[in-house]
């Protein structure tokens, strides 16, 4: 069988990859914004995301397992290139995994405090993922303006995620709490507006290899659509949003819906500006591939069990449709 | 100085956080199926009593479970960061047995968990069961995959070489290696045990706060008894891994030991001092011929000592404390559970003084635990991958700027969350299954 095994891993990995970043994403969100939230409604939006979180993150482990298996070479470069923001990362997913559990379960002063680290650890991963994102896509330069461009995509990240997290209520809640978030949404939509535009400016000057994949007539034309679309998402979740807060009831999934549709639009956008490479002008993917024996061993249980994940990570956002009550344990 | 420095901080931080990361499987493992047996319970007898010692019980679980995910991505990364000659040389091999753990163990486990803990009054009774049943079907999965993984590099099998490159000849062999079924049977008994101590010793910490609680007697009871079974089937699986390990891997055996030179009718070292330099033991207790009759079953064997394989041997003394603090605690947990056992049959009330011995022996699964991957570890030394990776040769090149950094974040995490999951567990046995049963009170509901 002739099958292009790095290209496919890559494409499982990239699968992997917006799995994660859409759904931790949300979550994550969520969590960033716990500080504009009373007591109660804090209670709603951790049972709106409980049952999820840490399947959620799984698929963080899935797509650095996919990297370090199937691109074992790339893996120690990235991940060495990174030490530090993934540290960061790993401790802020810490403290935010493991405040789940302490804040319902601690007291008085205690429970306080893991509210605040709940917080804390969901911005300090999100930041810290948005800075290893600019680091790999300038191919890990060093420089003060790189350095700069890093925290640029770090706090677009963080408006990115708090889109998501909010717009994950505006589903998953009602009443003040749900006109809360489409607030937040809309200041989430706003911010995204402003990186996207930002990153997409900045970054083609930062690297000579994405402006020639961007600035090649005629085909920029066509890859002009990409933009025009993300604009056109952009637009339409915000009018949905003022419906909503105006008290319609109707779609209110699509806000959630639509700032998926706008990371998926993103990623494909960046994908495109990194592929074929793996680390930036310097490894392809065919490059850093591990040997065929191990890629179809693995690719054989793939194929089976991801579907089966599939199947019942929709199982269980079946059987958690509809609002979230707090305490529901 | 500087390489040998690195090297010595990266296997600290890396060492830190799989001691940190196998304290929590090692409880989850055992509990989640401590956990099928209170919900089948439940389900025969409709007792409210049974279903609040569920949720009780299930609450910790659903702590130890999180401490062991976050730490668990933490190690993800580390394989690769800490250790690139690692997954450079043996990626192939230890690649797909890791994609298979998160692929079949880890989104089984982290799904139904939501499902077992938040879906009670959202799925009916049978789903809700079977959600029980996955999460611990999931984490045994998740350690087979483990220690498959962690068998291979004790026992290499099954491999060839082809490109130049290291891959699996026989997939069968690599997870079937010769260690991996005594390692296997060894660290889930382990994992019961720690979590039978864990119960019983919580539940006792219940009762001596509160001497009335039905539910806290009735699981001190089945911890013990847990525990009084495990405890001695383990001497015996534990003997036969170290039969195993005397087949596999000599080298520890005469770390374990002590056994300096070869010889025939070894002696069996109780307690000593053994010192690496003068490569000598002082200070020594043992009863001749021991450990000959004991590994060989004949009083005059010969057993290779550390000359046989220096320089290629571990350390002596690490592996040789730790293997007699791991099997001194086995021994104290055995003879507490049958002391246990008797002392409370028929129903009969503890006596305070037992129940703070119980309530001591919380942990203790941990600090065997501990002591027992020392002794697999340390005692396979200086290889990484038997006779095929030395650990030397995978350290990584990151700076140790940035190593100091984040092994200084890490250790400063790793002390709040192990010093916050004993107060938490404390507080949360004392309240009993009664507190959690009115917990969502807690959190007002809408």
């Amino acid at each position: 069988m002739n099958l292009d095994l790095p290209l496919v891993f890559t494409l499982l990995m990239g699968v992997s990859v917006l799995a994660y970043v859409v759904l931790d994403g949300f979550d994550l969100g969520v969590g960033m914004l716990m500080p504009a939230a009373d007591d109660h409604e804090q209670s709603v939006m951790v049972a709106s995301i409980g049952p999820f979180w840490d399947a959620n993150e799984t698929w963080l482990v899935l797509g650095v397992g996919m990297l370090l298996v199937a691109f074992p070479l790339a893996h120690g470069v990235i991940l060495g290139a990174l030490y530090l923001p993934v540290a960061a990362m790993l401790i802020g997913l810490m403290f935010r995994g493991v405040a789940f559990e302490f804040r319902i379960k601690a007291m008085g002063w205690h429970a306080r405090l893991w509210n605040r680290l709940f917080w804390f650890g969901s911005f300090l991963a999100s930041f810290a993922q948005g800075m290893m994102l600019g680091h790999y896509i300038t191919g890990f330069a060093s420089g003060f303006g790189f350095f700069l461009f890093a925290m640029l995509v770090g706090a677009c990240l963080c408006g990115g995620y708090v889109l998501l997290g909010a717009t994950w209520l505006v589903l998953k809640t009602e009443g003040g709490l749900q006109k809360k978030a489409i607030t937040w949404a809309k200041w989430g939509l706003l911010w995204v507006a402003l990186g996207v535009a930002a990153v997409s400016a900045v970054t083609p000057l930062m690297s000579e290899t994405i402006r020639m994949k961007w600035f090649d007539f005629p085909r920029t034309l066509a890859l002009m659509l990409l933009p025009a679309a993300t604009l056109a998402l952009g637009v339409g979740v915000w009018i949905i949003l003022r419906r909503l807060g105006r008290g319609a009831t109707r779609a209110e999934w699509a806000p959630f819906a639509g700032s998926v549709a706008i990371f998926t639009l993103a990623f494909a956008g960046l994908a495109y500006s990194l592929f074929p490479y793996l680390v930036m002008d310097r490894m392809t993917i065919w490059q850093a591939a591990a040997h065929p024996s191990a890629l179809n061993f693995i690719l054989v249980g793939a194929l089976v069990v991801v579907p089966m994940i599939i199947a019942y990570t929709a199982f269980s956002h079946r059987v958690f449709r509809g609002k979230a009550r707090a305490g529901y344990r | 100085m500087d390489t040998l420095n690195t090297i010595a901080v990266a296997r600290v931080q890396f060492g830190l956080n799989i001691a940190f990361h196998i304290l929590f499987p090692g409880i989850s493992i055992g509990l989640a199926w401590m956990l099928v047996w209170f919900r089948v319970r439940w389900a025969r007898t409709g007792a409210p009593a049974w279903q609040a010692t569920y949720k009780l019980w299930a609450g910790v679980f659903a702590l130890t479970f999180a401490m062991g995910v976050v730490s668990g991505i933490v190690m993800s990364f580390q394989f690769g960061t800490n250790w690139p000659g690692f997954m450079n040389n043996v990626g192939n091999i230890a690649g797909p047995l890791l994609a298979y753990e998160v692929l079949t163990a880890f989104f089984l486990e982290a799904t139904f968990l939501g499902v077992m803990l938040f879906g009670m009054r959202r799925v009916p009774a049978w789903l809700h069961l079977t959600s029980t049943v996955l999460v611990a079907i999931g984490t045994t999965l998740s350690a087979y995959w483990i220690l498959a993984l962690s068998s291979w590099m004790q026992t290499p099998t099954g491999y060839v070489m082809a490109d130049g490159q290291l891959i699996a000849g026989d997939w069968w062999a690599v997870i079937f290696n010769p260690s991996f079924p005594y390692r296997f049977a060894h660290t889930m008994i382990a994992s019961g045990l720690t979590a039978a101590f864990l119960v019983a010793g919580l539940s006792a910490w219940r009762l001596l706060n509160a001497p009335a609680d039905g539910a806290a007697k009735s699981t001190l009871h089945i911890g013990v008894l847990i525990a009084a079974v495990l405890a001695p089937t383990q001497l015996v699986v534990g003997d036969l891994h170290g039969l195993n390990t005397l087949e596999h891997q000599p080298a520890k055996i005469a770390a374990i030991e002590a056994l300096w030179d070869t010889r025939h009718g070894a002696p069996l070292v109780l307690f000593a001092i053994p010192n690496g330099r003068k490569r000598t033991n002082e200070f020594v207790l043992q009863i001749p011929k021991g450990a000959s009759l004991v590994l060989k079953h004949e009083a005059d064997a010969e057993l290779q000592g550390i000359d046989a394989f220096a320089p290629d041997a571990p350390p002596v003394a690490p592996v040789f404390f730790a293997f007699r603090v791991m099997v001194g605690t086995g021994v104290l947990m055995l003879a507490l559970s049958w002391f246990g056992l008797w002392r409370l049959r028929r129903g009969a009330a503890a006596p305070r003084r037992l129940l703070w011995i119980f309530a001591a022996f919380t942990f203790s699964g941990w600090v065997a635990t501990l002591a027992g991957w020392l002794v697999t570890e340390i005692g396979r030394q200086p290889w990484l991958v038997t006779g095929v990776l030395r650990t030397d040769d995978a350290v990584g090149s990151v700076s140790q700027a940035s190593l100091g950094a984040s092994l200084t974040g890490y250790i400063v995490t790793y002390s709040i969350m192990l010093l916050a999951y004993v107060v938490v567990l404390t507080h949360m046995a004392a309240a009993g299954s009664d507190a959690t049963a009115s917990a969502p009170a807690r959190e007002p509901s809408s």
